[in-house]
């Protein structure tokens, strides 16, 4: 049984503030152990590339309106959704373009 | 009961109540899982979002990642205040409560060492950052360049003089700021029983926030607690250009390393 002594005020990360500081911990500091569900984090190349990054300082980047990871197809879902929605009309551009070409290789 | 187990911690059995409406990764919340005198803390999650490859699909998105962490974090805080939890990595997933028992079962000598090193000891996290003033906008008059109008440099030499003037007092800034960071870890780590120093957190999308020079964590008794913050509160440097940022009390996160890698595992 552990009987808790008395601690100050949480300073920092209580107010919801200071997601770099908790995601440098939960991802990268604690025990590893391989559950069932083996994922490994540094497997997942583009999360740790993004995150050197991203902790800098997420919530500060969001206040000055930095949010590319918002865009960016590898970290967010929305993001791909948008994507794919430009990769369609690209496609479509593309073949609207192409059609009518086909069309008079094979009349000529 | 269908779903997969996420296991946030271990720790030894503790007497106080977790707060009741205490929610975890997924919207569930803990519980407590007793297995040879040990407690593991696991929310039963939904197979279709933590198998292996809707996760693994999550973990690339960053709003489900960071509510994730949130929630994580949020247990392990709460474990905090009531026992000395071994934080395990995010996402530490079992098929079920068996398989939970068998990890512990394999690692309980492990669990018990770190345990014992850690019980009643609480993580604080410092952070020194050099910040040198804007000069530009600080003084009016001479400069209110912050806009880029070029207004304000009568000539070239003039804005030559005044860059150079900039980037001496920057780099005076940063020299400071890392000598004060070496004397403040000297201060800390003699007080706090163990200590470790961590990548400074990068400047790439903060800008404002200054270069962060120290990014250390102490290992420090919880009794003793108040004591650091005291001390960390009197060592801050009143020079301008240097900010001393505090966070805490964490779970031991920074001093599980000991803990050994993987055993071999047996068929």
């Amino acid at each position: 049984m552990t009987t808790p002594g008395r601690l100050p005020q949480p300073y920092g990360h209580d107010s919801g503030a200071n997601l770099a500081d908790i995601l440098e911990r939960v991802l990268d500091k604690g025990v590893v152990i391989a559950g069932d569900i083996r994922i490994n984090l540094l497997d997942i190349e583009l999360l740790t590339i993004k995150l050197r990054l991203i902790v800098a300082s997420v919530d500060k980047a969001k206040e000055m309106g930095i949010d590319w990871w918002e865009d960016d197809p590898a970290l967010s879902t929305r993001a791909r959704r948008d994507e794919l929605t430009r990769e369609n009309a690209k496609l479509r551009e593309r073949l609207a373009q192409l059609e009518p070409a086909r069309g008079q290789e094979e009349a000529s | 009961m269908t779903g997969l187990r996420y296991v946030y911690a271990i720790c030894r059995p503790f007497r106080s109540a977790l707060q009741r409406q205490l929610t975890g990764v997924a919207g569930s919340p803990p519980k407590q899982l007793t297995h040879h005198g040990l407690i593991a803390v696991v929310s039963t999650v939904p197979e279709t979002d933590f198998a292996e490859e809707p996760l693994r699909a999550h973990l690339e998105d960053m709003e489900w990642l960071t509510a994730t962490a949130r929630a994580h974090q949020t247990v392990i805080d709460a474990l905090t205040v009531v026992t000395t939890p071994l934080p395990l990595r995010l996402a530490t997933v079992f098929r079920d409560d068996s398989g939970v028992r068998t990890m512990i079962e394999a690692r309980e000598d492990d669990f018990r060492r770190i345990l014992d090193r850690l019980e009643g000891r609480v993580e604080w996290g410092v952070k020194v950052y050099a910040e040198p003033e804007p000069t530009e906008a600080a003084r009016p008059g001479e400069g209110a360049a912050a806009g880029g109008t070029g207004r304000t440099a009568a000539s070239g030499r003039d804005y030559l003089r005044q860059r150079r003037t900039q980037t001496r007092a920057r780099e005076d800034v940063w020299q400071k700021a890392a000598a004060f960071a070496g004397r403040l870890h000297e201060t800390l780590s003699a007080f706090a029983e163990d200590s470790r120093l961590h990548a400074p957190q990068s400047a790439a999308l903060s800008g404002a926030s200054g270069q962060n020079m120290l990014n250390a964590a102490y290992l420090v008794p919880r009794r003793d607690s108040e004591e650091f913050v005291e001390l960390v509160d009197r060592e801050k440097d009143d020079a301008p250009g240097i900010r001393v940022e505090l966070t805490g009390p964490w779970a031991a996160y920074s001093f599980t390393g000991e803990f050994a890698e993987e055993p071999e595992v047996e068929p």
